[in-house]
């Protein structure tokens, strides 16, 4: 069943809420889109509300997690890493265990335009020394990165969907920390997808085939530390990569693999994603497909590039 | 409630706060940079939250945690930890020097008795919170005390710390303004005046008390007061001369950020020893 990474979040935390008891909650007045209504209601005395000042619930989360709590702290993404000060000293530099719960991240948010839109969140997270950088695919991904967070040592950046995101893995799935998630074989060129856009790289995947080409489809829900590994191994397997993400196509998952694959083992790599632009409002399916992340735009795309090549 | 303080006691915690001065010269002199004024101004406010108030054992999980958000001031902070025994005399020459522990601002990952990181301002209050919130989860009776800058005022999320501590009834919190009345590009009132600023932490529904950040009886006063806060946090605005100690540095602006060459050093440890 489709569901907005954010609801499967606002599910994990209930339910883990009772085997963790160092899990809090903080929210900036946003709690009904964070989705963390319901555990504030079961679990008040462990959930806090800010009122809309972010930076001050990020210091905030630093206290409690130096004092041995696991904080989730909660907004929009962009609201939160527009607080980079905060989040550079207060969580980084102590390497607090705090958990950076951004929801409503890329041009998928839609209606609300650029000012509410995460398209360099990644970025700038990604920059920060120690501080793990995952972002889900589906509702089941979710929900075990969640419960993996539990134990995790050091921060984290979780970055969420507002749009419902189709289920993209079985129900054996087991979601590895640092691994990147092979969800289709192939043998013609790497598609690296990450978040809400992993779903329509798998429908592209189908175009392709049917223009005779095989791709290979991976979902990197752990940006950092991506899994330098696999980048090699494929790189002298297939050689051709394409990386798909709804944030700017600078400093995200198509500048991790560039940096890892240039260092390592140069090959032919195509970054989907905003083009280094300030989107606008519109539905999520509308933005996707003028800003060429929709499955149409992702095959179409790679086919360019293959054949340039 | 009075604190009961002895004529005594006061004399030990002058001749501590005595010895800080002395190891913040000799160390700011060596690593050849750092902030003396700002150090020196807050001198009587650790030596009372260190040798009279605080459970700092950092063993202790229910110990009082102490946040310097003015982190520029940790040379002070580490001459206490030196007179306190957490740290030693030789160390604090590796002040800013590659590979110390002891960095130009507080590390909490290099030197976890500091217990946070800081140096970039205004973020400190907010962390004394989240600790503050931890023990009231926990139930715990531990008190959380967080020494922030006149100039640092000026940073917007002091404000939003401000008006969060008090939603949050945390009468476990304690926030020191050091008022040294100076800052690196000149006064505070001509930078950006933060008056009538005890108006402001009474307005954002604070415990205000107004004292001489350089009398021990009454920093001591206004901690105890503070330990019979109920429901709200405690602001105590400590009026503060920035070099105190060094009469060549105090009250000016110029001492905020240079060291002392051995010269002035020499001068400034004999005035501070003159005044047994």
């Amino acid at each position: 069943m489709s569901k907005a990474t954010r609801a499967s979040f606002g599910e994990a935390i209930l339910a883990l809420a009772d085997r963790y008891p160092e899990l809090v909650i903080l929210d900036a007045d946003l709690s009904k889109s964070t989705q963390t209504q319901s555990f504030s209601k079961k679990y008040p005395h462990r959930w806090f509300e800010c009122g809309i000042a972010e930076s001050n619930m990020l210091g905030i989360g630093a206290g409690l997690a130096l004092c041995g709590k696991i904080p989730f702290v909660c907004s929009f993404a962009c609201f939160l890493v527009g607080r980079f000060e905060t989040i550079r000293v207060s969580i980084g530099y102590n390497q607090a265990n705090v958990r950076m719960v951004g929801t409503h991240c890329g041009i998928g948010l839609g209606e609300d335009g650029y000012t509410q839109m995460s398209t360099e969140d990644i970025a700038c997270m990604r920059s920060l020394p120690h501080v793990a950088v995952i972002q889900p695919a589906d509702d089941r991904e979710t929900k075990q990165c969640i419960e993996y967070l539990m134990k995790h040592k050091g921060p984290a950046y979780i970055r969420l969907t507002r749009q419902k995101v189709p289920v993209v893995h079985q129900d054996d799935y087991k979601f590895q920390f640092g691994k990147a998630d092979i969800l289709r074989e192939g043998k013609d060129v790497v598609i690296i997808a990450t978040g809400g856009v992993v779903g329509e790289s798998l429908k592209a995947a189908h175009i392709l085939e049917k223009e005779g080409i095989w791709a290979q489809i991976v979902n990197i829900h752990t940006i950092k530390p991506i899994d330098k590994d696999f980048l090699i191994r494929e790189a002298k397997r297939v050689g051709k990569f394409v990386t798909v993400e709804d944030h700017n196509i600078h400093g995200g998952l198509g500048g991790a693999v560039a940096e890892e694959l240039s260092c390592h083992s140069p090959s032919p790599l195509l970054r989907i994603g905003v083009e280094d632009l300030y989107a606008e409002s519109g539905t999520a399916e509308d933005l996707y497909k003028k800003y060429g992340l929709d499955a149409e735009s992702i095959a179409s795309k790679t086919l360019t590039f293959l054949r340039s090549r | 409630m009075q604190a009961k303080i002895t004529g005594n006691e006061i004399k030990r915690l002058q001749g501590i706060a005595r010895d800080i001065r002395v190891l913040i010269i000799k160390m700011l002199t060596e690593a050849g940079s750092g902030h003396p004024g700002g150090s020196l101004s807050i001198v009587e406010i650790l030596t009372a939250l260190y040798f009279y108030q605080m459970n700092h054992n950092p063993q202790d999980p229910n110990r009082d945690p102490f946040v310097l958000s003015k982190g520029h001031a940790v040379p002070a902070l580490y001459a206490a930890f030196v007179k306190a025994g957490y740290l030693n005399e030789e160390e604090i020459y590796t002040l800013r020097k590659i590979n110390s522990r002891i960095q130009g601002h507080p590390d909490h990952v290099r030197f976890p008795m500091l217990e946070t990181s800081a140096g970039s301002l205004g973020l400190g209050l907010s962390i004394a919170q989240g600790m503050a919130l931890a023990a009231h989860i926990d139930h715990k009776n531990y008190k959380v005390y967080c020494l922030i800058g006149d100039g640092e005022s000026q940073e917007g999320q002091i404000w939003e710390a401000a008006m969060s501590a008090p939603k949050f009834k945390l009468e476990n919190l304690v926030c020191i303004l050091d008022y040294n009345k100076g800052q690196i590009d000149g006064p505070v009132e001509d930078i950006m005046d933060i008056e009538p600023i005890a108006q402001k932490w009474k307005s954002f529904n604070w415990n205000v008390l107004e004292i001489d950040g350089h009398n021990l009886h009454d920093i001591i006063l206004a901690l105890n007061q503070a330990d019979h806060s109920h429901g709200k946090p405690t602001c105590i605005i400590a009026h503060t001369v920035k070099g105190k100690g060094v009469p060549f540095m105090e009250g000016v602006i110029d001492w905020h950020g240079k060291a002392p060459s051995q010269e002035e050093a020499q001068r400034a440890l004999s005035e501070i020893l003159s005044h047994e």
